[in-house]
């Protein structure tokens, strides 16, 4: 076989190579494999899964507002996602994103009730906090592991399970407490993050708004920042981990604590350290929510899973910051756009869930993804040679 | 007392070869053991003996060569068939289930069973029992393996292996973990063995044991099978000339040198393993600027606690480590590097580099905070793969590029990433542990050449290493380490192999007197 230069590569060689050396190539292949799956189940439900899929897909980007909430809903997770993809480079597992995000959701509807302060003050106010505690609630966990090897993921579900009840207990304080009902009084409008939010409601902006279709309907979703944060946030945590000498120390206990000790990196402190930046994520990730949609917070029965969303996310976007961007767009088309088969053909929107499952399913089988790649790599070699 | 039978050969290895790519490991070995006798395997660290044990045990295959038990030629592609066989092998590092009970463990894998699978343990620890009266294996069934003590845990070991039958044990350095007291019940063990018409290969370089409990000795050195002795009729000395062997493979080339003034002073160390229990005994050692000071020893006698007490990664009991005058003892690696000493790690995957790192973001592991790698916590990439580059052209790293990871490298150019990072922090004081490792001639060359350098740069250079010939070559003061104390300290110039071999298996001075 004659040795072939790289520009004798046609375009799909240089895909598949580029394919099999990331992770890039196991999120898309187990991407594809879970529609796969998704289909087979809708198919043997009785229903048309290229019809499905269609509903889907134009019940995520046919009108301006159907973007608006696939962004909107793909805010929280991707921050947790950065959560859990920040600890897990430093080589801890965060499993308490969830408990995090209530602790920042709790802290920043406290701020932004009873704080009363302009907008520029009390934003980034209600966001800072929100982030300092929830740093601290995921800080206790580093503390744990640092001093005692407590493990974190055993620390930090039970962490989430007392922030639940710390939220359901808050949110029945007399004073804070809405009359009548199970939820806190709404955030002052100063700390609100919704785009436009006052003018839109006018009578200017309501008039303008009806003439332009595109932003009427856009702004008809409650469309925020969070979004604009969240890829700051993300920025952030590349650099952080990728141009700073705290990144370089927190990675290299993650990727051999042995070597970093030897190197004089103190260990226990760098466990710490990337558990409270970790939990800052989070909170900011709840903080931005109550800001953004929720304005206050309720009683809870169960974890609303966006820590736990944020693990799938992060999974699928292979821990890095711009994977996560797009993958938690993805999760969150899917959750929307999903849930919108079973008005339309009656198909059950629960197919979703296992298309996920199955996704993370195969990106937890990497084995399985190389065998599939090795395989495609081999026919195409056999086939160029031939 | 010996219950040899010379009519039956259990075990026949005949030219076993084994080559790892380039490196043999095996060279045309022979080997014979009969039935009821104790035979030692002699050879330093890498010398190719449990390469050999691992192919009879079926984790190796032999690159050429055959395999006879009994007189029946055998093909052993697994552990498996090995113990079908008869042949049972105990590891080096147990490998016990810690929760489980010792009962439980012997069983473990062929349980004895009541109605509906369910584990008859009762009948478990009758046989655990019955089995263990007969060697003279003495165990409680019932304790939990975590609850005992290593010796305990090797008889649970070699108990788990007659339980499946073994005919033919491996003991891969069994008493590298022991205490003296273990080690004589365990001779005794031995012993009663043989007597039930057990048969015995032990994995070993202490001299003193092979004296005590073996039959037989087959020497090895760079996997040649260099002799075979009856045991009681070669002295320790005989044993340990032909361990080390007459050759040495490389003068290392440096001038004469006087030394300088005292730059690390250990004193009365006292450190603790693992398990809690004292491998580092009242140790004292002094290192001038200007000398290469080489500990010989066997392992395992206090060499890799000395060497992390001395580093800051393993806390002093008592004692008290001084460099340069300045009192270090149980600072942080990070204080300690500040005061000038600098170290190459004994596991260089484990301790010296993050192998998911670049080379350039391991050159600068112990500077990375520093101008003009970083400023104000931002890391300065540029510095950072100039001063990489600088490095790797100096000291020969290959490939020439600062932007693969670490773990993409050879190990002898891993070793080399370590060593052009602690020596250009230009510490007064390097430490060594087992420089050369797993290295090949020409690293090795280098390494030493880096050692000697420094000592002409008149750094004082603290060697620790488990291979003889490297100290005798390298240092210009040998001490000898021996159950965590210095038991003799000689110039280079005036040291033998054979007084040396004999201190480091503790046979000392006092044998010859």
């Amino acid at each position: 076989m004659k040795n072939k230069t790289f520009a004798d590569k046609t375009f799909a060689d240089k895909t598949i190579a580029y394919l099999t050396k990331g992770t890039l190539g196991f999120s898309i292949i187990s991407i594809f494999l879970g529609f796969i799956i998704g289909a087979i189940i809708l198919a043997i439900a009785g229903f048309n899964p290229i019809q499905a899929y269609g509903v889907m897909i134009s019940g995520v980007i046919s009108r301006p507002s159907y973007i608006a909430w696939t962004i909107i809903g793909s805010t929280p997770i991707i921050i947790t996602a950065l959560s859990i993809a920040f600890a897990f480079k430093t080589g801890l597992f965060n499993i308490g994103a969830e408990g995090q995000f209530i602790i920042g959701g709790i802290t920043a509807a406290i701020v932004g009730y009873f704080v009363e302060l302009p907008s520029f003050l009390h934003i980034p106010l209600v966001l800072l906090a929100a982030m300092t505690a929830a740093g601290l609630w995921g800080g206790i966990a580093g503390f744990l592991k640092a001093k005692f090897g407590v493990h974190e993921v055993i620390s930090t579900i039970m962490l989430n399970w007392i922030a639940l009840y710390l939220n359901n207990y808050i949110v029945l304080i007399e004073g804070f407490r809405r009359a009548t009902s199970q939820r806190t009084h709404e955030i002052q409008r100063t700390a609100n993050i919704v785009i436009l939010e006052q003018w839109k409601r006018s009578p200017e902006g309501r008039e303008w708004l009806r003439g332009h279709d595109f932003f009427g309907d856009a702004l008809r979703t409650p469309l925020n920042w969070g979004f604009v944060i969240a890829i700051i946030l993300a920025i952030i945590v590349w650099y952080t981990l990728n141009k700073t000498t705290l990144g370089y120390e927190l990675k290299a206990v993650g990727y051999n604590r042995h070597a970093a000790e030897y190197g004089g990196i103190n260990v226990s402190r760098s466990m710490f350290t990337s558990m409270v930046i970790s939990g800052a994520l989070a909170g900011a990730a709840g903080g931005l929510h109550v800001m953004g949609i929720s304005k206050s917070i309720a009683s809870l029965a169960a974890m609303e899973g966006f820590g736990f969303n944020g693990i799938a996310v992060a999974l699928i976007g292979g821990n890095s910051s711009l994977g996560i961007i797009f993958s938690g767009l993805l999760f969150s088309a899917l959750q929307y756009g999903g849930s919108k088969i079973q008005p339309a053909l009656g198909a059950p929107s629960e197919v979703i869930h296992i298309m996920i499952g199955a996704i993370v399913f195969f990106i937890a089988m990497p084995k399985l993804i190389k065998y599939i790649l090795h395989n495609i790599k081999k026919k195409r070699g056999a086939k160029n040679a031939g | 007392m010996r219950n040899i039978d010379f009519d039956c050969k259990v075990i026949e290895m005949k030219d076993i070869v084994k080559k790892f790519g380039d490196f043999t490991a095996n060279d045309d070995i022979n080997l014979t053991v009969h039935k009821g006798e104790v035979h030692a395997l002699l050879g330093e660290n890498g010398a190719g003996k449990s390469t050999l044990m691992n192919i009879l045990y079926g984790l190796y295959q032999p690159t050429s060569g055959e395999i006879l038990i009994k007189g029946e030629k055998v093909d052993i592609t697994d552990p498996n068939i090995a113990i079908k066989k008869g042949i049972g092998m105990v590891h080096q590092h147990f490998m016990l289930v810690e929760p489980f009970t010792v009962a439980e463990n012997i069983v473990l894998g062929m349980e004895p069973t009541a109605t509906l699978g369910k584990i008859n343990i009762k009948k478990a620890i009758q046989d655990v029992e019955e089995i263990s009266n007969r060697y003279g294996l003495y165990v409680n069934p019932k304790d939990k393996i975590y609850d005992i003590t290593v010796g305990m845990q090797q008889r649970v070991e070699i108990l788990k292996a007659l339980y499946r039958g073994a005919e033919i044990l491996i003991l891969d350095e069994p008493t590298a973990v022991l205490t003296p007291q273990e080690i004589k019940e365990l001779i005794t063990i031995m012993r009663n063995l043989t007597q039930e018409g057990k048969t015995i290969i032990i994995i070993t370089h202490k001299l003193k044991e092979i004296k005590e409990a073996a039959d037989y000795c087959t020497i090895i050195r760079r996997g040649k099978r260099i002799d075979t002795v009856e045991v009681s009729n070669t002295s320790e000395t005989e044993l340990a000339d032909k361990m080390v062997g007459r050759e040495v493979s490389f003068k290392v080339d440096k001038e004469d040198k006087e030394r300088g003034r005292l730059a690390l002073r250990i004193d009365n160390l006292v450190v603790k393993d693992n398990r809690n229990v004292e491998a580092v005994k009242g140790l004292s050692l002094e290192v001038f600027t200007g000398e290469i000071l080489g500990v010989a020893g066997v392992d395992g006698n206090g060499q890799t606690e000395l060497i992390e007490a001395l580093t800051g990664l393993r806390r002093v009991e008592r004692g008290k480590v001084e460099v340069n005058g300045i009192d270090v003892t149980n600072n942080t690696p990070r204080q300690i590097i500040d005061n000038k000493m600098a170290s190459i790690p004994e596991d260089r995957q484990k301790r010296g580099l993050v192998l998911e790192y670049t080379v350039a973001e391991n050159m600068i592991l112990e500077n990375y905070a520093r101008e003009p790698f970083a400023r104000k916590g931002i890391l300065n990439k540029t510095a950072i793969n100039k001063f990489a580059r600088e490095l790797i052209k100096k000291f020969d790293v290959r490939p020439e590029d600062e932007t693969i990871k670490a773990k993409a490298l050879s190990g002898g150019n891993q070793q080399k990433v370590i060593i052009a990072r602690e020596v250009t922090n230009d510490p007064d004081v390097l430490i060594a542990a087992q420089p050369t490792r797993g290295l090949d001639v020409g690293a090795i060359e280098f390494v030493h050449k880096s050692l000697v350098e420094q000592r002409d740069k008149n750094k004082a250079v603290l060697l620790v290493s488990l291979e003889l010939d490297e100290v005798m070559n390298v240092s210009d003061r040998i001490a000898v380490i021996y159950e965590g104390q210095i038991v003799g300290i000689v110039d280079a110039k005036d040291a033998d192999e054979n007084t040396l071999g004999l201190m480091m298996a503790g046979g000392g001075n006092k044998d010859e007197k």
